[in-house]
């Protein structure tokens, strides 16, 4: 492999794995503040609760969060110095402004959050974790700004070869990005959904287990309660509760990424109208939305692909809004892209091994055709199956099957996967290019730049693969940790999260006991770290 | 002063702020196992950095973004020569991050003992590669007329490389058993105290000997008045914690830093990374900077930000001020499967 191989499949990876804690992060970090609003309002135990179990397993998950973002932040000047030369004028501002007034808050705030609960008067305590959370969904909109520039470069111009930001306004209000952010953040909730289904739909089958809950000759659930510490009758509340909130999330969050998505299909058409046709596999020009094809969609005569499943005019829906407007097909676009950029790279050492080489125009189309699918194929699934469960949860409990349960559990992954899909469709659908040319003639088409000149030229190929490989194994057993303890943290319940719970009932201590600097009588000395590590 | 001027300013504030602030975190990190002598030493050091370390960090995500924004040239250039050194900073900080978060999660010796060492090497390793990255831009890199590194993978590792590396390990420890010295209380109080007293002469020295090497080399009179600063507040630092007036010697140590850097970067300026094959390749602060709307808006963005940040970051110092002693960690909390 070159070095420009190694480089993309390094970003690609460290970018993909970034991208499955942040979702997460996002959603989750919205929903646990919401809680803590309602427990704050309301004052009801069962709130309090829900805001702690769920703020452990979100904390679980935002550390690799941050830790995987570093990486992120420095490989633009590692890994693509040419790139970061070329566009660092208008990409580096927000990635600034990203830090400066995200990251810093969200890091801080957590922190107050965490350790605050008791240092902290209630309504401020719950203004910090608002406002952590917040940062992480604008963090989300300054990096987002940075990538949909690569899109869609505005407010630049070319000088000395290289993008100059002229207006920092276009590129905050960038059109790619005012859809991108939404479709992005809805993508996000429809994970925090999942992951709130998944697991209380466990808990709540294992009451049913337990024979804690039962339900009546209508189908009723009688909740019980038993002598473990957290199984009482709140207990049962806290799980209904976040099934409910989970299933609804995802359902609207569903909806949610079906409009913007459908808005930034139609942005596509008119920005990146190679990334459409081959997101269709479509050769030649049409109106129809291929649900599934086979044969090498991947192949460019099209005689190897049988479209099974048609939606005649949906195609043209997408991108124009009408049933009739006929998009182009690859074939078409080829020959244009070729009379705008050239069918050779030029012979310039910048280039690399790719020097002089011809231009291939046409991202991989098994790619992004099945990317395209997954990405909404999965988060279709995984919203009809929340529809399905908010109606099977209607009176209260969930069935005793082990396997819905499970399948319940499994489906967490499905956002997750519609995530990844999604951003390897939009990335590897921008390809041969890093950032895209805009297809109009507004003035500065001529900003634009193939990825085999982005990466750096003085990085060899070992050092590359000396970091592909570190940060490969290093990500693969940190996730099997995270997923672990993940795991660990939902079976242990409620009381995993809440120590107060446990040890206030001064069972539990066992041989710890002599250690436990809590007060007799189970109260803590105001000292005591809560949350503690 | 000219924006350039400003941006580079700017840019060393930040090294300053985040090797103030993370020294002591990075610091405690090794501590973890050069200091620590139980699990209840080990939980009050974790606990006297654990609200404060992640906007800590943030300072270093914050100078490398800015330096992207601000000098394109220079950020592109030192970022992928130093490839190798950086990537292994980077899972160093991987390995702490992960560290103080998980090492509580499960309640096991083995368990915890490992997370130990991840977080006493990762804290080494960011330390020593970070300190190494600051002493290159500061003498220079073989840089080509493009600014990319020439000489192989390993073309950095010079002797500046290793006295900035050693510079920053050997403050960060020092910083640490003062800031120990302040946020606890009892009997770890004391031996950090002791600690600091003990080897403070011999863990400042690698970063004088950076400052005053950059003096030899590219010093005038601005950069000699602060060296002169740093040698003095060193000084006063180790009287006041033989004194044991505490919060002086953690102040004049800081001041020290400061004094240092300031030393350093003057002594730089206006050439922010040298090339050590032909000085027409310098990358300098005209040279290597972005375009005078972009600093201007930087400016504006960081003029409203940066006090902001200062603000609300020094109230959580205040927030969580109370000295941490082994009376005031709770018993581990064991977590069962209902
Ligand atoms: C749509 C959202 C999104 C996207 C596309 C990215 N990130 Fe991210 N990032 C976040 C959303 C986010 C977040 C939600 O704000 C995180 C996740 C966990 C966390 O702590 O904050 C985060 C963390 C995070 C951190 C650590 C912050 C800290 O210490 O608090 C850094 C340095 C980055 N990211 C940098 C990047 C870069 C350079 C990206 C581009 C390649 C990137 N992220 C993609
Ligand atoms: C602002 C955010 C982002 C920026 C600035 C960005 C930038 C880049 C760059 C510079 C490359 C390397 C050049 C290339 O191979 O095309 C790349 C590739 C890639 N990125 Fe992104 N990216 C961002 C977000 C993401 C996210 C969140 C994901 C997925 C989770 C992602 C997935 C990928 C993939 C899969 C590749 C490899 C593409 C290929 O090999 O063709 N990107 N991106
Ligand atoms: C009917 C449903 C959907 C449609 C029509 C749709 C459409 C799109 C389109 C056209 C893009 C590419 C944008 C570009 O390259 O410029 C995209 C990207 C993306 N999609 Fe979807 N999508 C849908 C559902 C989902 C779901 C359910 C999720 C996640 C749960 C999701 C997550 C993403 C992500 C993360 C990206 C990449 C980031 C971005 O460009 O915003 N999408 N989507």
């Amino acid at each position: 492999m070159e070095a420009l191989e190694i480089a993309r499949w390094q970003f690609g990876i460290t970018t993909v794995y970034h991208f499955l804690m942040v979702p997460l992060t996002i959603g989750l970090g919205l929903v646990v503040a919401s809680l803590q609003t309602a427990w704050v309002r309301t004052g009801k135990e069962e709130y309090l609760r829900l805001t702690k179990f769920w703020g452990k397993l979100f904390l679980i998950n935002f550390i690799m969060g941050v830790a995987t973002g570093l990486v992120q932040e420095f490989q633009f000047g590692m890994a693509w110095s040419e790139y970061s030369r070329f566009v660092g004028d208008v990409f580096g501002a927000p990635l600034a402004l990203e830090s400066l007034l995200a990251f810093f808050t969200e890091s801080v705030f957590l922190g107050l959050w965490i350790f605050g609960w008791q240092r902290l008067p209630k309504k401020l305590h719950l203004a910090t974790i608002w406002l952590a959370t917040g940062a992480s969904a604008l963090s989300a909109y300054f990096i987002l700004a940075a990538n949909s520039w690569m899109q869609h470069p505005v407010g630049v111009e070319l000088v000395d070869g290289r993008a100059v930001m002229t207006d920092i306004w276009a590129v905050l209000t960038n059109n790619t990005l005012l859809v991108a952010f939404p479709h992005t953040i809805t993508g996000a909730f429809a994970v925090a959904g999942g992951f709130l289904l998944g697991i209380s739909w466990y808990h709540l089958w294992k009451r049913r287990r337990d024979g804690i809950d039962t339900v009546d000759e209508k189908g009723r659930v009688v909740v019980g309660e038993n002598a473990a510490i957290g199984r009482d009758k709140t207990d049962y509340n806290v799980w209904i509760k976040a099934l409910r909130v989970g299933a609804a999330v995802a359902v609207v969050a569903f909806a949610g990424t079906a409009i913007t998505g459908d808005l930034q299909a139609k942005l596509m058409f008119e920005q990146q109208p190679m990334k459409m046709a081959a997101a269709e596999a479509a050769c030649h020009n049409g109106t129809s939305f291929s649900v599934l094809s086979v044969g090498d969609v991947g192949a460019q005569n099209c005689e190897d692909v049988k479209t099974l499943i048609e939606v005649p005019g949906l195609l043209s829906f997408l991108a124009n809004g009408d049933f009739e407007t006929e998009v182009d097909g690859v074939n078409t676009l080829i020959p244009e892209y070729q009379e705008k950029y050239g069918t050779h790279l030029p012979d310039d050492p910048m280039y690399g091994e790719q020097a002089g080489a011809e231009i291939n125009y046409l991202p991989v189309m098994s790619v992004t055709y099945w990317g395209f699918r997954i990405m909404i194929g999965f988060g279709a699934i995984a919203a009809a199956a929340a529809a399905v469960a908010l109606w099977v949860t209607r009176k209260g409990t969930v069935p005793q099957s082990k396997w819905l349960m499970r399948l319940a559990v499994f489906g967490i992954l499905a956002p997750f996967g519609a995530n990844s899909a999604g951003w390897i469709f939009t990335e590897m659908g921008r390809q041969p290019f890093v950032v895209v040319p805009n297809p109009s003639f507004t003035g500065i088409d001529n900003v634009f730049m193939f990825t085999a000149a982005a990466v750096s030229p003085g990085v060899s190929r070992a050092e590359l693969l000396f970091s592909v490989i570190s940060f490969t194994v290093v990500y693969l057993a940190l996730l099997v940790v995270e997923v672990r303890l993940l795991f660990k943290y939902v079976r242990g319940g409620v009381p995993s999260a809440m120590p107060e719970l446990v040890h206030a009932g001064g069972s539990g201590d066992g041989p710890d006991s002599e250690d436990t600097p809590d007060k007799p009588g189970g109260r803590k000395s105001d000292d005591v770290l809560d949350f503690a590590y | 002063m000219t924006l350039p001027t400003i941006w580079f300013i700017v840019i060393a504030f930040l090294w300053v702020g985040y090797l103030f602030l993370e020294g002591f975190d990075l610091g405690v990190g090794m501590l973890m196992k050069l200091f620590a002598r139980n699990e209840r030493d080990r939980r009050v050091l974790l606990n006297t950095i654990g609200p404060v370390w992640d906007g800590n960090e943030v300072w270093l995500i914050t100078a490398g973004a800015m330096t992207f924004a601000a000098f394109p040239f220079w950020y592109a250039a030192l970022f992928s020569a130093l490839y190798v050194p950086l990537v292994l900073v980077l899972l160093g900080l991987i390995f702490r991050a992960v560290s103080i978060e998980y090492r509580g999660k499960h309640d096991s010796d083995r368990w915890r003992s490992r997370w130990d060492w991840a977080m006493s090497l990762g804290s080494f390793v960011s330390a020593f590669g970070v300190g190494a990255a600051l002493a290159l831009t500061s003498t220079g890199l073989p840089l080509n007329a493009n600014g990319d590194r020439v000489g192989g993978a390993f073309a950095w590792l010079t002797p500046w490389a290793v006295v900035g590396g050693l510079a920053v390990v050997g403050f960060s420890l020092i910083h640490a058993c003062a800031f120990l010295m302040l946020k606890t209380d009892g009997e770890i109080r004391a031996r950090a105290r002791r600690a600091l007293v003990r080897w403070l002469p011999l863990g400042i020295l690698p970063l004088a000997a950076w400052a005053v090497g950059v003096q030899v080399l590219n010093g005038d009179a601005f950069s000699l008045v602060p060296l002169i600063v740093a040698v003095v507040a060193v000084v006063i630092a180790w009287r006041m914690a033989h004194l044991g007036k505490e919060g002086l010697a953690f102040t004049f140590l800081g001041l020290f830093l400061l004094a240092g850097a300031v030393s350093i970067f003057a002594a730089m300026y206006p050439v922010v990374l040298p090339s050590t094959l032909d000085s027409a390749w310098n990358l300098t602060v005209d040279n290597a900077s972005s375009s005078p709307y972009t600093l201007q808006v930087m400016t504006w963005v960081s003029l409203f930000g940066l006090p902001i940040v200062l603000l609300y970051q020094g109230w959580t110092y205040w927030v969580f001020r109370k000295r941490v002693s082994a009376e005031s960690i709770p018993a581990v909390h064991k977590v069962n499967a209902q």
